[in-house]
């Protein structure tokens, strides 16, 4: 039991005055070495409170896609700096509007100084998909008013992505709403750092932005292996995105999300027909 | 060179337009969660958004000239790594750097 001999004679230090307080261990508390009651390794051997701390669980949760947005938030923050804009542009942008890809496009908006009406449209072009975020975000999980509005401020693409997968079908709402606070951070910590070290980027150094794209090709092969027992969604998808890049290119995003739901309606509509179909010719028979 | 009352304005307008379409779809699609209609769409809109944001920051691939090519083996990288080691994190960075080598030294004017 002794671990550390005690001076004879030396006095108590604060940490050992602390023990000797404790009621549990009354007889030999001064010779445990106080680092062993707080290492981070006690709380998990305590009885653990009710469920595992959501915030915790989130932070793991974070560390993939997550954390992605710390590169991507960079080469936001490097491109703003590029732009000519002070630094701290890259914070307020990612702190107040938190909606990745648009806020590329509005890069491009502001250094052009294009009407705030412009803006405005592009706002709402570009994240009109965010309607059809309602329909499976689980928003009816997260508790509290400030909760629900802070979850729907911060339901961005990776956000929605993360807590319509698979694995999230047990999280609670805590646990989402966690998430989605560590990814904003990640956002603007990145862009931060990237707007204070953007003018330290060599001139030529171009295509940082492809992080974007790359972010969304893991979330796209990500949703699909999750449901890989249906592979005509991502394919109507893909022809709608296609289809809304020749036929409405200034309006690209409302046209696809647009043609996509369109198609999954009409092939809802189509199945369920031919299976009620089925069902009769069975119930004639 | 934007002013900054502009660029707040600019900041103030895409915030609340952004929050505006992510928060009021939910008390309007309230009434309809029950719809089996809803639901069908629900479990598939995921995949399927995903995929068209990959084809809208595609599109404007410069399809007829060679630095198409820097998207376009980048993409293969981040798809190859992510089918390998399944780490989101690692994908997309070795997507980027592949690009930015490529973009910045290989397809510079």
């Amino acid at each position: 039991m002794p671990i550390r001999t005690p001076v004879v004679g030396e006095p108590l230090r604060p940490v050992d005055r602390q023990l000797v307080a404790e009621p549990s261990t009354p007889s030999a508390p001064l010779l445990i070495p106080a680092p062993r009651t707080t290492a981070p390794v006690a709380p998990a051997s305590l009885p653990a409170p009710a469920a595992p701390p959501a915030a915790l669980s989130a932070l793991k949760d974070s560390a993939t896609v997550g954390l992605a947005l710390v590169p991507l938030g960079l080469a936001f923050g490097v491109l703003i700096a590029q732009a000519g804009l002070d630094w701290w542009w890259a914070t307020a942008f990612t702190a107040f509007i938190y909606a990745g890809s648009f806020e590329f496009l509005l890069i491009g908006l502001v250094t052009a100084v294009a009407p705030l009406a412009t803006v405005a449209l592009t706002a709402f072009l570009v994240n009109i998909r965010h309607v059809f975020y309602a329909l499976s975000f689980p928003l009816h999980r997260v508790d509290g008013r400030a909760a629900k509005a802070y979850s729907t401020f911060a339901l961005t693409d990776e956000a929605f992505a993360l807590a319509t997968s698979e694995r999230a079908r047990a999280w609670s709402g805590r646990r989402t709403v966690f998430l989605q606070l560590y990814m904003h951070l990640y956002w603007v910590g990145g862009a931060t750092l990237g707007g204070l070290l953007g003018s330290l980027v060599p001139e030529g150094v171009t295509g940082l932005d492809f992080a974007l794209t790359a972010l969304f090709t893991v979330l796209a092969l990500d949703a699909i292996r999750d449901r890989l027992d249906d592979l005509p969604t991502p394919a109507l998808a893909l022809l709608s995105a296609v289809v809304a890049r020749v036929l409405f290119p200034s309006q690209m995003m409302l046209a696809a999300c647009s043609l996509f739901a369109v198609a999954l309606m009409a092939r809802h509509f189509m199945t369920r027909r031919s299976a009620d179909r089925a069902h009769g010719t069975e119930r004639h028979a | 060179m934007p002013e900054t009352p502009y660029l707040l304005a600019a900041v103030a307008v895409s915030a609340v337009i952004t929050w505006g379409l992510r928060a009021l779809p939910f008390a309007a699609l309230a009434p309809l969660r029950a719809s089996s209609t809803v639901q069908y769409l629900s479990t598939r809109m995921p995949a399927g958004i995903m995929v068209i944001l990959l084809v809208y920051c595609l599109r404007d691939l410069p399809v007829t000239e060679t630095r198409v090519l820097a998207p376009l083996i980048a993409m293969a990288v981040t798809v190859g790594l992510h089918l390998w080691r399944r780490n989101a994190l690692l994908s997309i960075l070795g997507g980027t750097a592949t690009h930015v080598v490529l973009a910045s030294v290989v397809f510079a004017h």
